[in-house]
């Protein structure tokens, strides 16, 4: 079991490094930018399915920290130079300074929202994670300071140890580091005493309180450590795109980001990743051949929800194991 | 410091013109199993859920090892030393015994915010989890998820959950519920043996374990306790039959 999962790992990392070499050999050159794409978008999955799969936290809300990640790129390239935000915040053009910050955002925004839809549960939650993140998108397309709803364009990528960040192949593998680092993390704190917490809070709140632990600070921490993440992405989606607009903190976008978790696997590792990956591809070789890709994609959610137990996780995971020649999960 | 772990003083609760709690005062000692019976409806479950925090009286008071709680919430009375099971089992269902355990340990221990520790690296914590187990009738499942045990099985695992808390006294809200004759005679030696270190305020409906355990009886009907006394005492009571015991004759 374990030897067949080490497989699987190594398999996969092999995988993506080589993606440059994959992509130019099998595929199209704009396939990278879409890899890079795939990466980033499922560490804003991964983020939310911390609090929605381990934490039972249906958070319909999550393009609000997304959004905030892009924006503190965008606000700090404005500002590059010139005056300083607020008069007080240095503008900068730099990885390693725009991406702590959005975290910082995505956190701080995480907490101030989270500490007031935490109070309910349910489907009361959803719609005030939702109606918060509204909020947010509507004040940046009224907010004409950093273009409203044109949003803000970023000419020159940020710097990161001088690498060339317009080059498909270093964005990948720069992209790649960022996404192991945050693997690594949420795999350390998904077996932490913490992760134990939260995935008790999910199942039973009220045995959880006659353990002694009160639901709601557990539960905002997770939503907290959620939106860093989801700010992370979007600080680098920001960066991949070069350009950062409202578009971001729309619901559709935390709509799309849910249906990534769902399609790949609610509360599994790598769950976000193939339902990000699932998702991406989906939508851009269905958009090439029809208008209304949505329509399919709905039709495939459909099936992989109904027929699947566990989304393309448990799909795979059966298929790899019959590969291997172990009996089936 | 007094005797009483727990001391409720007038407790009154009213949902529009019923008053499911009447005025209850009652106490529980350290070293006795204090046994609170009465019949469907007479307001147990209401007064239970008072005691623990998860509801909150409308007049009276609640202490815990002398201090007032009445105004606290149930993890804040779990850590002044309160440890409950419930009636109808409420476990982590997707984890396994072990787990429900190791939860418990955790977060008694504390350690709960940590990210970045393995929890299944935690020595104290599974080395506790060990010994709750040995000598349960738990010992042989500890890697069995919640799901597949079985009635009786997930009734004994509330109590070593409720245990792993190291609680100052123990609020048992029907722990025979629905086990067989057998196991509920198992669940009595289990309890008695228990009771010889953490007092128990036992809330139950099969008399036979009650006249067995318990040390004190108080009858609660209609929201008031009616009597509260030895077991002798409350057997010969006149109100206490006539209300409850006489209808379905189990003491004879």
């Amino acid at each position: 079991m374990e030897k067949r999962k080490t497989l699987g790992l190594a398999l996969g990392l092999a995988v993506l490094l080589a993606m440059p070499w994959l992509m130019e050999t099998f595929g199209s050159s704009s396939a990278l930018s879409l890899a890079s794409r795939i990466l980033v978008y499922s560490i804003a999955a991964a983020s939310l399915n911390l609090v929605l799969g381990y934490g039972g936290m249906i958070s319909l809300g999550h393009a609000a920290f997304f959004g905030m990640g892009g924006y503190a790129v965008g606000i700090l390239y404005a500002h590059n130079g010139g005056d300083p935000f607020l008069g007080l915040i240095p503008g900068s053009n730099h990885l390693l300074v725009t991406l702590p910050a959005a975290m910082l955002l995505g956190g701080a925004v995480a907490a101030l929202i989270g500490a007031l839809s935490l109070r309910t549960s349910g489907v009361q939650f959803i719609m005030i994670t939702l109606a918060f993140a509204q909020m947010l998108f509507f004040f940046f397309v009224s907010l004409k300071a950093y273009g409203g709803e044109d949003g803000i364009i970023i000419r020159r990528p940020n710097e990161f140890f001088g690498l060339n960040l317009r080059d498909r192949t270093t964005v990948w593998y720069v992209v790649l580091g960022f996404w192991l680092a945050f693997m690594l993390v949420l795999w350390r704190v998904i077996g932490s005493s913490f992760g134990a917490v939260l995935k008790g809070m999910k199942q039973n709140e009220r045995r959880m309180a006659a353990m002694g632990l009160a639901p709601y600070r557990y539960k905002l921490y997770a939503f907290i450590l959620s939106g860093m993440g989801a700010g992370l992405a979007g600080a680098l989606m920001a960066n991949l795109m070069r350009f950062t607009s409202p578009d971001m903190l729309h619901w559709t976008k935390s709509a799309t980001l849910m249906t990534m978790v769902i399609l790949g696997g609610v509360g599994t590792f790598f769950g976000p990743l193939l339902g990000a990956a699932a998702y991406l591809i989906l939508e851009t070789w269905l958009g090439g051949l029809t208008e209304y890709w949505q329509f399919w994609l709905g039709l495939i959610l459909l099936a992989v929800v109904l027929g699947t137990k566990g989304g393309l996780v448990a799909l795979v995971a059966g298929l790899w194991a019959r590969l291997t020649g172990g009996a089936r999960p | 410091m007094s005797d009483r772990v727990l001391d409720v003083r007038g407790l009154v609760k009213r949902f529009g013109g019923l008053t499911a709690t009447d005025h209850v005062t009652l106490d529980l000692q350290r070293g006795e199993i204090h046994a609170l019976i009465g019949p469907n409806g007479a307001g147990k479950s209401t007064l239970i859920n008072q005691l623990c925090g998860e509801l909150a009286p409308d007049e009276g008071e609640v202490r815990i090892m002398g201090r007032d709680v009445t105004g606290l919430g149930v993890p804040e009375r779990v850590g002044l030393g309160l440890g409950r099971t419930f009636q109808i089992t409420s476990l982590l269902t997707e984890m396994t015994v072990a787990e429900n355990i190791a939860l418990a340990v955790q977060a008694r221990r504390g350690g709960n915010f940590r990210l970045f520790d393995r929890l299944r690296g935690r020595k104290e914590v599974w080395a506790e989890v060990g010994s709750l187990l040995q000598g349960s009738g738990l010992a042989t499942r500890a890697g069995i998820r919640v799901s597949g045990l079985s009635h009786g099985e997930k009734k004994q695992l509330e109590l070593l959950v409720a245990l792993a808390g190291k609680p100052a006294f123990l609020l048992l809200d029907e722990p025979m519920a629905g086990l067989g004759h057998s196991e509920s005679q198992e669940m009595v030696q289990v309890l008695k043996r228990i009771a010889q270190e953490v007092p128990m305020l036992l809330v139950e409906h099969d008399m036979e374990a009650v006249f067995a355990l318990a040390s004190r009886i108080s009858v609660l009907v209609y929201g008031r306790i009616i009597a509260t006394g030895s077991v002798e005492e409350i057997r010969n009571h006149p109100e206490v039959r006539e209300a409850y015991l006489g209808q379905e004759d189990e003491l004879c």
